[in-house]
């Protein structure tokens, strides 16, 4: 635990430090969120419906942002292959570092949304339900990442590739994260039950997916 | 503690690199790999390492913790420096001091004369230093097997000397080390595995 602790703290610094981490990412969040309005016009009424999915959307195209940087620098300069020798299974490595892209950038960014709400006219009785659904599918959207990140670490400029590969993982959590979000609209029960869904794919992701980015980074190392 | 090797066999890319080397090397002991560029060198080492899998043959390490892998028992420096520039040489060095489990980070910076540059961020070091910051790991962690890969590129006499120093003080303990290199070690290796090379 305390190894993987080290493994989390050093990505987090690394991410704060190079810039083009956390920042680009909110950065990118707001300036699609600030473009919105403008491209959607001036109607608050239709704003205030558009504006959970919106936000989700906004959140995954930010999230991957800087997804393929989750083991392509270790992968280059060689700390992976020394990770891959070390006292930890490397499925936890893979984890670890899923966890930091989670903690630096992906729950910065589900923090933000609320706030960013405002600028699309949310309605305040749904920022408390998109919080909670931002901040659960979050995790799920990070490990998601790290799979896509892990297939393509071996390539250059595997970024757009990337995107092009996890998206679609994406949209179990965009369906129950909008119903989520959206509960209150939807009718009584559905907000609820949507919550309890995402978490049950963010604890399935939590298990599945360290698994499989480990499995794409060995036959990488070879 | 001895490592051996028999009918090691390396395929990359669905052409054989190398095929039915074999070495026991023992506590204590130098080997030298030799032979030209694209032999198989530095593949013989990852694949000790663990890190590439063997097409055919075996690889034992008696006398270990056979609860652990060999590359777990073992140091691997390889051509790339596992040296984080955003981060400073004291920070890199205690992150693989936390991740491996390791010693005093004084003694290993002064084992590569690095203590002057301990608050330097690591991205300011030139290619030299950057290799004795990688070599710093031998002296930090302790690992009873070193496997280096050209492990003198970029170091000046002196950092030779140094480097020579503490191979020679590993051996001295019942250590074992594998060094891919031509540059003479500053002592007759006791075994010398020459890869020919095919072409």
């Amino acid at each position: 635990m305390k190894l993987l602790w080290a493994l989390i703290r050093r990505d987090i610094v690394l991410t704060l430090r190079q810039g083009g981490g956390a920042g680009t990412a909110l950065g990118f969040f707001l300036t699609v969120v600030v473009l919105l309005p403008i491209g959607l016009g001036p109607n608050q009424a239709l704003m205030q419906k558009l504006a959970p999915g919106a936000l989700w959307i906004a959140l995954l195209l930010s999230v991957l942002l800087s997804a393929d940087r989750i083991f392509q620098q270790d992968y280059d300069d060689g700390s992976l292959d020394i990770m891959a020798m070390g006292p930890v299974p490397f499925e936890l490595v893979a984890l670890a570092k899923s966890v930091a892209h989670w903690l630096s950038t992906s729950l910065p960014l589900a923090i933000a949304a609320p706030f960013l709400g405002f600028l699309l006219n949310l309605s305040p009785s749904v920022i408390l339900p998109l919080f909670l659904a931002m901040t659960l599918g979050s995790i799920t959207l990070s490990l998601l990442a790290a799979i896509g990140a892990a297939v393509t670490v071996g390539l250059r400029r595997g970024g757009l590739l990337v995107s092009l590969l996890v998206l679609p993982l994406y949209v179990p959590v965009l369906i129950f994260g909008v119903a989520a979000s959206n509960g209150g609209v939807m009718g009584d029960g559905v907000a609820p039950a949507a919550l309890l869904i995402l978490a049950a794919i963010a604890l399935a992701s939590l298990v599945l997916s360290p698994i499989a980015a480990a499995a794409a980074l060995r036959s990488y190392l070879k | 503690m001895r490592l051996t090797a028999d009918n090691l066999t390396c395929e990359r890319g669905g052409r054989i690199v190398f095929a039915g080397i074999g070495f026991s090397l023992d506590e204590g002991q130098l080997m030298q790999l030799t032979g030209p560029n694209g032999a198989g060198k530095s593949s013989l080492l990852r694949l000790i390492a663990g890190l590439n899998e063997a097409a055919a043959g075996t690889l034992v390490l008696a006398g270990g913790d056979s609860d652990l892998t060999i590359g777990q028992q073992a140091h691997y420096i390889a051509h790339q420096e596992a040296v984080k520039t955003a981060l400073t040489v004291e920070e890199n060095l205690a992150f693989w001091r936390d991740f491996l489990g390791g010693g005093s980070l004084e003694a290993a910076l002064e084992a590569f004369a690095l203590s002057r540059f301990a608050s330097f961020q690591a991205g300011l070091l030139s290619a030299g230093q950057k290799r004795r910051l990688a070599l710093a790991r031998l002296a930090l962690i302790t690992r009873r097997l070193w496997l280096l890969d050209e492990p003198t590129v970029g170091l000046d006499t002196a950092s030779l000397a140094r480097l020579v120093a503490v191979m020679s003080a590993h051996l001295d303990r019942g250590g074992m080390i594998i060094a891919a290199t031509h540059v003479p070690l500053g002592r007759d290796p006791d075994l010398r595995l020459d890869l020919e090379g095919r072409t």
